[in-house]
């Protein structure tokens, strides 16, 4: 147990933190990408979908238990990765914004040698969290991004998530914001997974390469799907 | 060659600093990076001004001394070779340089371009070392050392302590720098004893240093004069989380002294 201690202490451990955090989270995106593709199916397919989340790990599990155990190891992840992101942060902008004495924040711009993906991973984070905030007011919580009555809330066991998302999605603002998003989320992906490789200890030059490439395949895999969900909803090839 | 130079000039750590602009007339292109400064220094010392202060000490690359952020990159343009073996032709006739110190708050600076880099020294010393009694010098081949793990070690003691990995750093990691020590011995059989130990201090030493945390951004291997992988900060990251869960403590912090 002090071990975890010591670790936890480090730098470096709040870096584990974030790799473990974000390993979860890459699993809950996959899962989440592959249950948007049911609305290809029609309403009946994606509405039970969403019925069926409720009932997940039935008969072992009672309605939405499993739902609920799943729901607070996500917000745990979710807070241990921005936490652990601050905290670093912070760490790393007082050693690195020496101002010192002369009030300069930098002298000279900085040369860069490495790709864009890396510098955008607090912005990009940023931007992600908010994304999941309007994410949750839009589709979960039906207050935002919809005219009035458009959004129907669950009737008696039944779910409407079909006709949440075709309508959700047909106001060109909410999917153009999406979009956006989720190209912000491939950049921190495709950085993200290869740096949980690095950061857990499991790289080295021989299979830099290949994490390299798992990663774009993790982004591509996450990323191409739900991009083309709004574009399907808004060229009619998901409608009501 | 005629060239125009942008130096941070800076009395000392406590006093306010600013670039001054400096023009460098008779510039050889097969001077170093730090001949070239060294003939302003002359000019700037007839003309009874302050020559400015630049640290350097080898000038064949290995002694990790100098330490000069040009244009933006740590050591220069060149990748591969620190700023005195930087050669003037790797400039244009009518260039304007810009030459700052490293930019680190664990790096105060002393004097214009000469910054205090102890706190490298301090990582060393809380672990980045074997501890034996060695008796009479050993056969040469006593332990015997695979050749690749020879090599690989040979790699990260490559490593001259300069500092540009933290200058070049967005986030001011000396992280390349302690991984390096810590791989360098661990990848040898006298290494094995302290090996958990060695990372536990020496990750304490560098965080109570101040230094900032990696976030795998690969900059400091761009600019490293020995080229260093990366690899040694994954290698470092995986020394670490054994160490911790095996339940060791740090042991070696060493004081770092108030700035």
């Amino acid at each position: 147990m002090t071990g975890v201690l010591t670790l936890y202490r480090s730098s470096i451990g709040k870096k584990v933190i974030m790799a473990v955090t974000g390993v979860v989270l890459v699993g809950f995106l996959i899962v989440h990408m592959y249950g948007n593709t049911k609305m290809f199916y029609g309403p009946q397919v994606f509405n039970d979908y969403a019925a069926g989340l409720r009932d997940l790990g039935h008969p072992i599990f009672g309605h939405e238990h499993l739902l609920w155990v799943m729901r607070v190891l996500l917000l745990a992840s979710v807070v241990g990765h921005i936490w652990s992101a601050t905290v670093l942060t912070m760490q790393s902008q007082k050693s690195a914004y020496a101002r010192g004495v002369t009030k300069v924040k930098r002298y000279e711009k900085k040369q860069r040698r490495t790709g864009y993906a890396a510098y955008t991973m607090r912005f990009g984070g940023v931007v992600i969290f908010l994304f999941i905030i309007f994410h949750l007011l839009n589709f979960t919580f039906g207050v935002a991004g919809y005219s009035a009555g458009e959004y129907i809330g669950e009737q008696g066991g039944v779910y409407n998530a079909y006709n949440n998302v075709v309508r959700g999605f047909s106001h060109p603002l909410v999917s153009g914001f999406y979009i956006l998003a989720m190209l912000a989320l491939g950049l921190h992906l495709f950085h993200g997974v290869w740096s949980a490789f690095q950061t857990l200890g499991l790289n080295n030059e021989k299979y830099t390469g290949t994490w390299r490439a798992v990663a774009m395949l993790v982004t591509a895999i996450i990323i191409l799907p739900n991009i083309f969900f709004p574009i399907a909803v808004m060229s009619g090839i998901v409608h009501l | 060659m005629k060239l125009t130079l942008n130096v941070w000039r800076q009395k000392n750590g406590g006093a306010p600093g600013a670039f001054k602009t400096y023009e460098a007339p008779h510039v050889s292109p097969d001077m170093s990076f730090l001949e070239m400064l060294d003939v302003v220094n002359e000019d700037l010392i007839l003309r009874g001004e302050d020559p400015i202060a630049f640290d350097h000490d080898c000038r064949e690359g290995i002694c990790g001394m100098c330490s000069l952020m040009i244009n933006g990159a740590a050591h220069g343009p060149v990748r591969g070779v620190t700023a005195c073996q930087l050669h003037m032709r790797s400039f244009s006739d009518g260039d304007t340089i810009t030459i700052e110190p490293w930019r680190a708050a664990p790096f105060p600076i002393i004097k214009d371009l000469a910054t205090d880099r102890s706190a490298f020294d301090r990582i060393i010393q809380s672990g980045g070392f074997i501890s034996a009694s060695t008796g009479s010098a050993p056969d040469a081949n006593a332990v015997q050392v695979p050749k690749n793990f020879a090599d690989l070690a040979m790699d990260a003691a490559a490593c001259i302590g300069c500092g540009a990995c933290v200058a070049a750093c967005p986030n001011a990691s000396a992280m390349l720098f302690a991984g390096a020590k810590i791989a360098h011995l661990g990848f040898l059989p006298q290494g094995q004893a302290e090996r958990s130990q060695r990372a536990i201090n020496m990750v304490s030493q560098m965080d109570a240093e101040g230094f900032g945390s990696c976030t795998n951004i690969g900059e400091c291997s761009a600019v490293c004069p020995k080229e260093i992988s990366l690899d040694v900060i994954a290698r470092m990251n995986r020394d670490l989380i054994g160490a911790s869960l095996k339940g060791v403590e740090p042991t070696g912090v060493v004081a770092v002294p108030a700035k």
